[in-house]
């Protein structure tokens, strides 16, 4: 069996998950021993690749780009895991859903802004209406929340992963 | 004399005096029935619904809080079909407002997460409503974020029951419902509030603080302080 390819994307959210991650420390050695780490925002790989195992949606999907990515990302994976408050109920980027887009911008861009106000149309993508869980535009197969979830749960859940198991995530909880 | 009264709760005998609920019985025996708005010490409301319960020859469920116990009585707090139940109410006080652990003072001392976290409800699958919900900062002391109110109405019950000054109340229906202090004017200009902070203190959720506590720094007290309070009142026939 060829080994298996491990992803993480990052779309809304602080890279707080992603330092969860990292705080595997010395058991990454233990996962990358078993497996492949493809894609992710600390490995140099432009494109998502093809014939992803298992693939950790850290954010909420927020904008356009984010969207186009979620969806490749679901394309591509066999297991896609709902990685953290943001991606599992939009958290704190969903705290600009009762606002609305405009006025949002407005505030950030135009009434508190003196020099040259203006809302950026170039080069970054366009907010959706709303931010949203990454479940309400894809599958996912997995949730684990926590801001962030604990390093330790995120070890059970890849370790899990990898032998086949049904991952447990009992410990998690929103929040913390 | 009381009549003792004995019945089974999940499947376990257990008994108690008439006039007891079996919320009351089931704690006294160490079986744990979730429930958000019961409160040791003021009167039970049976407003969450989180406490449903089966009872042998009844169509309906039950709120165990608001059930008193009868001779022979079989009641069913735990099953997959309640689980289920209990999951969709908790589910339901979470979208209903707008819920941002991340960010909020109780982050971590919340009787709302810990229920989530005991049903392993691990996401929603209703879609959000990010309802536009108002917060009210006008008293010296203590704020009201409604973005994370479940409508428990413990502090509407401490604040007549224990205080006796019966500032909050609630107003309007449906998803309208919010809690008010003395006819929804600004809880700063009510003229009722004693300033005692027991509703901040019985609020099982971040909506009531203390001002000045960071994201995750709302602890309330631990110790049941209102069945000792209402003994107090008791004796000096209040
Ligand atoms: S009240 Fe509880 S569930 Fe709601 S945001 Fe605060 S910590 Fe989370
Ligand atoms: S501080 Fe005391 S008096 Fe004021 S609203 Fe709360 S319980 Fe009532
Ligand atoms: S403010 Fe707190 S105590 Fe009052 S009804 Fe809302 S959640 Fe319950
Ligand atoms: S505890 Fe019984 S309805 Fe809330």
């Amino acid at each position: 069996m060829s080994r298996p390819r491990i992803a993480t994307v990052w779309l809304d959210g602080c890279s707080g998950c992603h330092m969860s991650f990292l705080d595997l420390d010395e058991r990454l050695l233990d996962i990358f021993e078993r497996a492949d780490l493809v894609y992710s925002p600390i490995v140099d790989v432009k494109e998502f690749p093809e014939d992803v195992d298992v693939c950790l949606v850290e954010g909420a999907v927020s904008s356009e780009e984010d969207l186009h990515r979620i969806r490749m990302v679901r394309e591509r994976s066999k297991t896609i895991v709902a990685f953290g408050d943001c991606a599992v109920t939009s958290n704190v980027p969903g705290m600009r859903n009762p606002i609305g887009v405009p006025p949002l911008l407005d505030r950030a861009y135009r009434e508190n802004v003196s020099l040259n106000p203006q809302v950026p149309t170039q080069v970054v993508p366009r907010l959706l209406p709303t931010s949203q869980p990454v479940h309400r535009f894809v599958d996912v197969d997995v949730f684990l929340p926590g801001c962030p979830p604990h390093a330790d749960l995120i070890h059970t859940l890849l370790d899990d992963l990898l032998a086949g198991r049904v991952p447990d995530v009992s410990g998690s909880r929103f929040g913390r | 004399m009381t009549t003792v009264y004995t019945l089974t709760i999940d499947g376990r005998d257990v008994a108690g005096s008439e006039g007891q609920t079996v919320m009351e019985v089931a704690e006294e025996n160490g079986i744990a029935i979730p429930g958000l708005c019961h409160l040791e010490g003021v009167h039970d409301r049976g407003a969450c619904r989180l406490c449903m319960v089966e009872i042998a020859g009844s169509p309906k469920l039950a709120a165990a809080c608001m059930t008193t116990i009868a001779e022979g009585m079989e009641v069913t707090a735990h099953s997959e079909q309640l689980l289920e139940y209990r999951r969709a109410v908790t589910e339901m006080m979470f979208m209903e407002r707008n819920h941002v652990c991340a960010v909020c003072v109780a982050n971590n001392h919340c009787e709302l997460q810990d229920t989530a976290a005991a049903l392993g409800l691990t996401h929603f699958d209703l879609p959000r409503i990010s309802p536009k919900v108002d917060i009210d900062a006008s008293h010296r002391l203590f704020a009201i974020d409604h973005n994370r109110c479940i409508l428990c109405l413990r502090c509407v019950r401490v604040c007549d029951e224990i205080e006796g000054a019966h500032t909050w109340d609630i107003m309007h229906r449906g998803l309208e419902t919010r809690v008010q202090t003395d006819m929804g004017i600004p809880w700063g200009e009510s003229t009722t509030c004693t300033s005692c902070g027991k509703c901040v203190q019985v609020c099982p959720t971040g909506a009531l603080f203390e001002k000045g506590r960071p994201v995750a720094g709302g602890s309330k007290t631990k110790r049941p302080f209102l069945p000792w309070l209402k003994v107090v009142q008791e004796e000096r026939g209040l």
